[in-house]
Formats: structure tokens, C-alpha cells, sequence
């Protein structure tokens, strides 16, 4: 469908367009007593309405800036569309970050007004008003627990409304003149980035690249207001914005809001979303279910689903693509489709997927390939939140499981001589909030973008990224070391869930395996082999003998490759503990903090180099609630076979 | 630990309004007397319950607190003594008498249908508010489906309340045993009594859970102003949320008062800890 939305350069602008011509369409739905309740694209523009204007009464104005925790909820994006209104910079933030991590933001950006979900995140706020004189209003829309709460800076979303609604009657047309004076060049959000190296920055996104972006991608993928989404995923990360709020407002699509966390697998079989996105690690936990149900399945199930699984394997990824395939295969895989996929498909929700993207890390081939091979097109994308996510797209029809597609329309890129990625497209931000350093250090005079990602073109001018540049090392050697890629080889077992390499200025590569708790106590429990927890399981021979089976596969791969087979992997441990967001091990987007670990395990770290044979550790976990508690265990280190670059190509 | 303080002075500070009014006795037990056979469980046990407080009932093992709590709903009838609620006087009700009179309960070993989902469960709490007859229901009447769909709103509010929407067509059996608990809660929340008897709510329940059912007992108490009445054998928990206790042993009554009083009162002391003879 092809509308003329030119003028409509902000987001408010668009909403109440959507609100003038599909009215009466969904714009968001919100599971709430067991019923799916719909707001139309009409009741979203009213309820922004009420809300900015309540917002303004409180002394929200241009350029100020407005906090947002919490879930994905109608209310949550309304204020986010409240406060673009009155060009006011909305910051949304991650609901399950611990009050310390939330006081940067607000203090950095000076906010004044947050909106809140619940209790929880009430009380968060209230924890780091001391050290936030600035935030004077927080509104919350759960008034769950909080009645007995006096605190001068609280109030209900219920009487901002109502606030709100008393001034639109005083001056209807306040609001209307506050939306025009937007423009696309305006701010339209502020992100702050995960930290994975330094002090968070707040990357700043006007209206005009996220427009521009959020629209490149919906034309190519055909996206209209007949597609509906499920908003499941922090609405403070990039993604989820585009995808719940940026696209929904570009093209009047729909997005549901799940019940809960925990129900997001009931929800989205209800739903059955046409266009959906999940990182490698949402996908990954389907897939082990799937798995793990298929083992407890009968005999005949279970002989069913190896047999068409095999098929699809072998046939199922060049029937989406459209490519040649004989006719019995072809038959075989129409009926595996009617007992099997279609059924697999209905499962986990994806009956109606159209577009289904994945990014945010590398994804196993096969895992990949499983999600293709029973029709559901899964496709890869590139992009951060300094270019509102969409830079590279695999179009349909060309998908490589190792590449992330080509550029989309209107970027464009190139490579130093360092094999960094830059990149030049509408979608840049404006700037990091208060950090022209930083700004200049990654964006450059002439509008490249310097992504700190190292890649090349394939043969296809596909791009296929290897690993952050700064990361990539050398052994002493002289051998290219790209931690990164080892560890996503690692990861691609289903028995390991994280894995951490070292080897730069080293004389060879070492590795820290964090085992999958479901797979291995799954692989476990099959060999009744008794274990009384996650400590006691990590270290046992058997656990060892099964990992060391991976890393020898990761290392027979390697001596494939002429240019990695000399960083195979010699000696590895398995670590007593989950790596944990909580412990800063993990960013909150769970990427391994690898300089971190190091200096926090370097004792471990010397062992795996000094050839010992167990190590002693003590390390500080931290819990849930704050509080912190002590593991302390002793750790096998093993050596790993390698190969000679030369004996495993003839093995393969 | 940091989150500790903030909640605490949201809680108890000098930033929290007023603690709820309580109102009125609304239920009293006089000289309540129930005999099994030879054994006394209570004996001459007086007390009241005041409109919207957390009343416990305290004591060693076998000091006739579910006895109480069974006379209270009229599970026992007692041999001697009155009970007074919302303006009669009973020398013992029925159960079913109790319940429509809005008094509701939990029991100490799970009662719930197993097989059935959590919906259906507190679904059945719905019950005695359930109007439609027979054949409205077996023909699927407007009048009956529109009950019926009143009757699952107020169900899913308390579904929503108590945190379950994750479980509500999981079959009972199959959940583990703090959620439910919680169910149970739930299905007597259903029935939207005046007057709650929580039969050890916390028994077998690890800390976390404990915490969680601490706190959903005091929100039911806030927000929908139920009155409880709970026994409870962990005294932290008593301690902390109830606004005033009773103490039982040997089916008599030692002590009453708030919880600092209970706490320093030397007779209770002894109950607990047993004393030199």
C-alpha cells in the first residue's frame, strides 16, 4: 500500500495520521485479565493526547528530557508519543536494570519526569533520589502496593490523565500547535548504550533517521497495517523501539503487548505475529524445547519428526529460497509439512510469521538453518544503535547463513585498512548526549560512522562480520586471534551456553566454558548421572569428556582454515557459575565482558597458561534482591586435542 | 542489601500516611469451650477481631489453634460459648452458613481440585455469588453467559492480583507447592469474604516463597480491607505482619495483645522455650 505520509516528519505527526485514516485498525493490543483488549490507532492518539497534555501541566517542555521504565505497555509507548509532542526527548529504560545502573542516565540528561511500571520500579527510583536532585515527577501507572507511598515526586498515571484532560478542555489547541512546531530534525529519543566498555553514552536519534530507516526496511519486506508484531523484548534497547514503535508508526501495523515475561510463548500462539524478531538466544531456548519434548515424545513421534526433519534439512532451506528441487522431494516435503512443520510452526507460534529477522550476535548455522528449513523465513540483519538498526538486510530469496545481506537502501559502506567497518546512511545518530568526544571519536567529518566492527565483502557484496576490531589480537606468532568468532563456535553446542577466549600476546589460545544447566542436566539425567547442582555438575569428569568433545570439533573446523588454524584451542576449564549480567560479567544485552573476566578470574587465567591441573576459586555472586553471597569451588583445567592443519583437512 | 532501607522507610517511615483504621469488632469469640471425648482442645478461649486488622493465633503444637480456626468457620461446633459476626450470635454455625455470611478460608494440607486447571479452581471459589439456574446454564442463555463472563472477570483480577496469569491453564497437580498455596489464596479470595482464615500459609515454604505470601497477604489486607485471621507457626512472619495476636496453649488462652507485647510476655516465653520444673 502506498501512502503519502511526505510532511510527516515527526512521529506525533504520524500517529495522528494513522488516527485520520485507520482510525478504527488496531494500533496495539494489551493482554490484561486473560483478554486480549485492543486499542485503536484513534484511542492511541487520544490517550497521547490527554497524556501530553498532562505532561505539559506537570512543566514537561522541548528538549527536556523524560525517563520510561518499564515493560512493553500500551501506556508506556503512549507516553514515549506523549512526550515526542511537546519535543520532549523520551529515554527509555531497561526495566530489569538494578536502581545504581539508572542513576546515570538521569543524571546525565538532567531528567525531570520518569514514568514508572510498578512498585518495582517505583522503588528503584526512589533508592537513587538522593543522588538525582533533578528528577522531581514520577508518574506510575501499577498503583499496585504504592498507596501508602507519600512522597511528594509520586503520582498516578490515572491523575495525570486526569490533569490532562482538564487543560485539553481549557486550550484544545495548545497541543496541536506544540506537534507542528516538531521537526524531523528534532531529537526523537535518546538510548543509552549498554557499557560494554566504558561509562554508558546516550546515543541521540532524531525523527528523521528513524523515520527514514524504520521505512527502507518496511517497503523492502512489503510491511503494511495488515502485519501485527509482538512487543516482547526491553523497550529500551534500539530493536524493540523500531519494531514496536518506529515501523508501527511508519507503516500503521499492529503490535501486542504479552501478559507477562512468562507467558510470552501462550501469547504469541494466540497472536500469531506476521512479522517477528528474536535474538539468536530467544531462538536458541525454542529450539531446546522443541528438542527436549521431541526426546520424552513415543518411539513413532519420534521416528516421524528424524525422518522429515532429515528431509527439510536437505530440501527445506532451497524450497524458501525457490531454488530447484526434484519432485519426490518435493512431495516428501509437502507431507512433512502437513505432519510435522506445520504443526512445529503452529507450536511456537510462527503459523503467520512473514518476516522474521534475528541479530544482536552471531547465530549458529544450524540453528539457522533449522528455523528455515520448516519455512519460517529467518533472515539476518546488521545494524546498532548508532544507525537505528537497519544497515544490512539479507533480502529474500539470498540468504547465507554466514553473511549478514547486503547494504539496505541508502547506505552506504566501506572498509580501512584495518578491515573496519564505516558506514554513512540517513540513519545515523545525531550525537552522544553531552560527549562531543566521543562523538568525533567514532563519526568522522565526513559522516562516516566508525563502527569498531571488522568484516569484509563476500564474493556477493554480502557482508560477513568476523569480530570487533579492537578485539581482534595476534598470538605471539604472529596468528590472527578473533576471540569472538571462537567463542560463537563454542556457543553453537547446545551444551555450552557462554564461552570465553584468551590468546592475545600469547603463545596459544585458552578458553573458560560456561555449561548449558538445561542441556547438560538434560544430557545428565539420560546417563543417570546423580549431580546436586550447578557447581557439582560443572565439575564433573563426565561434563568435562562431553565439552572436551566440543571444543576438539571447534578445533578440527579450525585447522580447516588456513588463516584460523593456528589459534585452535589448547586448554579450557569449565567455570563453577553462570556468567551473570548481575555480576557485570555479562552487558545487559548479555555480550561477555571478556577484559572483565580476566581481571576478575586472572588467577584461573594463569592456570590455564601455567599448566596446572585444578585451580582454587573463590568469587562474590550477586543475587536477585542486592544482595551478595559467596561460591567457592575447585576447577579442573584440561587440555584440548588439536590438528594439524593438514591431518583434519583430510579427515573433513 | 541496598534496596533494604528505601523499602523499609516506604513502609515505616516518616514518609508513609497512616497505617489503614481499623474498625470495629466484627467477630468475637466468648468463652468457647470444644471437647473431644476426654481431651480439652479449647478451653473458656475469648477473644475479638477488629474490622480490617491482621489478627494471628499462635501457639505450640496441639494448643487448638485449627480447632479455633475450625469453630471460627463452622467446621466444630463447640460444646459451650458464642460466637458473635455480623450482628448474630451463633452457638455454631454451618460451614455453608459461614461462607455466605463472607467468611472464607485456607487449609493447612492443600484442598484443591488437582486435576483441574487454576482457572477452574478459583473458578468453584466463585460459587455461592454464581445466581443463573440449571437450565439457563445447560442452555447457554444470554443471561447465564453474561454471568458467567462476570464471574471470570472478577476471577481474573485475582489471577492478576496474585501474580499467577503464567499458570491459569495449568492443571493444579502439576504445580509446585508455594503457587499452590497461592491458588488456594486465591479460589478463597474468590468468594470476596469479609473475613479470611488462613490456616498456616506459610507451612513448608521456602524463604522466598514465604516472602511472596507475607506480601500478598498484606496487599489483600490493603487493598481489598479483608480482615485476617491467620495461624502461623514461623514468629518472624507472625511478628511482622499481624497487628495483634492471640496466644494458645493447652486450649487456653495466655496471652492477647500486639506483637511487642506478646513478644516480651513471660508466660508466652515460657510456652514456646518450656520451662525448668
Amino acid at each position: 500500500m502506498v501512502e503519502n505520509l511526505s510532511g510527516l516528519d515527526t512521529f506525533p505527526k504520524l500517529l495522528a495520521h494513522h488516527a485520520k485514516v485507520r482510525g478504527e485498525r488496531p494500533a496495539i493490543r494489551e493482554k490484561d485479565l486473560g483478554i486480549w483488549q485492543t486499542w485503536s490507532w484513534k484511542q492511541f492518539a487520544d490517550e497521547v493526547r490527554v497524556l501530553a497534555c498532562g505532561l505539559a501541566e506537570q512543566g514537561l517542555k522541548r528538549n527536556d528530557h523524560m525517563a520510561l521504565v518499564g515493560d512493553n505497555r500500551p501506556r508506556l509507548y503512549a507516553a514515549l508519543c506523549a512526550a515526542q509532542c511537546l519535543g520532549a526527548v523520551p529515554v527509555p529504560m531497561y526495566q530489569d536494570a538494578v536502581a545504581a545502573e539508572m542513576a546515570f542516565p538521569i543524571q546525565n540528561a538532567d531528567i525531570g519526569h520518569a514514568l514508572a511500571e510498578d512498585q518495582e520500579q517505583v522503588d528503584k527510583l526512589l533508592e537513587i533520589l538522593p543522588r538525582c536532585p533533578t528528577l522531581e515527577h514520577i508518574y506510575y501507572d501499577d498503583t499496585r502496593g504504592l498507596h501508602k507511598y507519600v512522597q511528594p515526586q509520586l503520582m498516578s498515571y490515572d491523575r495525570l490523565r486526569e490533569i490532562g484532560a482538564a487543560r485539553y478542555r481549557r486550550d484544545p489547541a495548545f497541543l496541536e500547535s506544540e506537534i507542528a512546531k516538531g521537526s524531523g530534525d528534532d531529537p526523537a529519543a535518546m538510548f543509552f548504550t549498554s557499557g560494554t566498555t566504558a561509562t554508558p553514552k546516550g546515543v541521540v536519534l532524531t525523527h528523521r533517521a528513524l523515520i527514514d530507516r524504520a521505512r527502507a526496511a518496511a517497503e523492502m519486506e512489503g510491511l503494511g497495517d495488515h502485519d501485527v508484531a509482538l512487543a516482547y523484548l526491553p523497550p529500551a534497547w534500539i530493536g524493540q523501539n523500531i519494531f514496536s514503535y518506529a515501523q508501527p508508526l511508519v507503516t500503521g501495523y499492529c503490535i501486542c503487548c504479552p501478559e507477562s515475561a512468562e507467558t510470552v510463548i501462550t501469547d504469541m500462539r494466540e497472536i500469531g505475529p506476521t512479522y517477528y524478531f528474536a535474538p539468536p538466544r530467544v531462538l536458541e531456548a525454542l529450539l531446546t524445547q522443541v528438542s527436549i519434548r521431541m526426546e520424552d515424545a513415543g518411539r513413532a513421534k519420534r521416528a516421524m519428526y528424524d525422518y522429515f526433519m532429515g528431509v527439510a534439512r536437505r530440501v527445506g532451506g532451497a524450497i524458501l529460497e525457490g531454488g530447484r528441487v526434484n519432485g519426490a522431494d518435493r512431495l516428501r516435503y509437502a507431507l512433512g509439512d502437513l505432519l510435522v512443520y506445520g504443526p512445529l510452526r503452529n507450536t511456537l507460534g510462527m503459523s503467520r510469521v512473514r518476516v522474521a529477522y534475528t541479530a544482536g550476535e552471531a547465530i549458529g548455522p544450524d540453528l539457522f538453518k533449522f528455523y528455515r528449513s520448516i519455512g519460517i523465513n529467518l533472515k539476518q540483519l546488521y545494524g546498532s544503535t548508532e544507525t537505528s538498526v537497519f544497515v544490512c538486510v539479507q533480502p529474500n530469496g539470498q540468504v547465507k547463513p554466514d553473511t549478514v545481506g547486503p547494504p539496505v537502501r541508502g547506505v552506504e559502506l566501506k572498509f580501512t585498512a584495518q578491515r573496519e567497518l564505516l558506514i554513512r546512511s540517513p540513519g545515523l545518530f545525531k550525537e552522544y548526549y553531552k560527549n562531543a568526544q566521543a562523538t568525533a571519536e567514532v563519526k568522522d567529518r565526513e559522516g562516516w560512522f566508525h563502527t569498531g566492527d571488522a568484516g569484509y565483502f563476500d564474493s556477493d557484496g554480502h557482508l560477513k562480520i568476523i569480530d570487533r576490531v579492537k578485539d581482534v589480537g595476534k598470538l605471539n606468532d604472529g596468528t590472527l586471534f578473533a576471540p569472538k568468532y571462537l567463542e560463537n563456535k563454542l556457543k553453537f553446542f547446545p551444551y555450552i551456553k557462554e564461552a570465553v577466549t584468551f590468546g592475545n600476546g600469547r603463545d596459544w589460545v585458552c578458553a573458560f566454558i560456561n555449561i548449558d544447566m538445561e542441556a547438560v542436566g538434560n544430557w545428565a539425567e539420560k546417563r543417570k548421572l546423580a549431580y546436586t547442582g550447578y557447581v557439582d555438575l560443572a565439575s564433573r569428569d563426565e561434563v568435562y569428556e562431553l565439552v572436551g568433545q566440543c571444543v576438539e570439533q571447534v578445533n578440527a573446523d579450525l585447522a580447516a582454515d588456513p588463516e584460523l588454524a593456528g589459534s585452535q584451542i589448547h586448554r579450557f576449564l569449565i567455570l563453577h557459575k553462570e556468567l551473570e549480567a548481575d555480576d557485570e560479567e555479562l552487558t545487559r544485552t548479555r555480550k561477555v565482558r571478556r577484559g572483565f573476566i580476566a581481571e576478575k578470574y586472572a588467577p584461573l587465567v594463569a592456570a590455564l597458561y601455567e599448566g596446572e591441573r585444578s585451580v582454587h576459586v573463590d568469587a562474590q555472586v550477586r543475587y536477585e534482591d542486592g544482595r551478595t553471597g559467596s561460591i567457592s569451588a575447585d576447577l579442573q583445567v584440561r587440555d584440548a586435542k588439536t590438528f594439524a592443519p593438514r591431518a583434519a583437512q583430510r579427515a573433513a | 542489601m541496598s534496596a533494604q532501607p528505601q523499602i523499609a522507610e516506604a513502609a515505616g517511615g516518616s514518609n508513609v500516611a497512616p497505617a489503614r483504621t481499623l474498625g470495629g469488632v466484627i467477630l468475637s469469640v466468648e468463652d468457647v469451650s470444644l471437647s473431644f471425648g476426654g481431651v480439652n482442645a479449647l478451653a473458656e478461649v475469648s477473644f475479638d477481631v477488629r474490622e480490617h486488622e491482621i489478627r494471628a493465633i499462635i501457639g505450640p503444637n496441639g494448643a487448638g489453634k485449627s480447632s479455633m480456626l475450625n469453630v471460627m468457620n463452622g467446621f466444630y461446633q463447640p460444646q459451650r460459648g458464642i460466637i458473635r459476626f455480623g450482628g448474630r450470635e451463633f452457638h455454631g454455625m454451618k460451614p455453608h452458613e459461614a461462607a455466605r455470611m463472607g467468611i472464607g478460608r485456607t487449609f493447612q494440607s492443600i484442598a484443591l481440585f488437582r486435576g483441574m486447571t487454576v482457572l477452574d479452581n478459583i473458578m468453584t471459589g466463585r460459587n455461592l455469588k454464581m445466581r443463573g439456574n440449571l437450565l439457563q446454564e445447560l442452555l447457554w442463555l444470554k443471561g447465564a453467559r453474561r454471568e458467567e463472563a462476570e464471574h471470570r472477570r472478577a476471577v481474573e483480577e485475582i489471577i492478576d492480583f496474585l501474580e499467577i496469569p503464567h499458570v491459569r491453564r495449568t492443571p493444579v497437580g502439576q504445580l509446585p507447592y508455594g503457587l499452590q498455596k497461592r491458588v488456594e489464596l486465591a479460589r478463597a479470595l474468590a468468594m470476596e469474604p469479609t473475613l479470611l482464615l488462613l490456616d498456616e500459609p506459610m507451612a513448608g515454604m521456602n524463604l522466598e516463597e514465604k516472602q511472596d505470601m507475607c506480601r500478598f497477604v498484606l496487599e489483600v489486607n490493603d487493598h481489598y480491607g479483608t480482615t485476617i485471621v491467620l495461624i502461623e507457626h514461623d514468629m518472624g512472619v507472625v511478628m511482622d505482619i499481624s497487628d495483634r495476636v492471640v496466644v494458645l496453649d493447652y486450649g487456653r488462652k495466655i496471652a492477647d495483645g500486639t506483637p511487642d507485647q506478646v513478644r516480651g510476655n513471660q508466660t508466652v516465653i515460657d510456652a514456646y522455650l518450656g520451662v525448668a520444673h
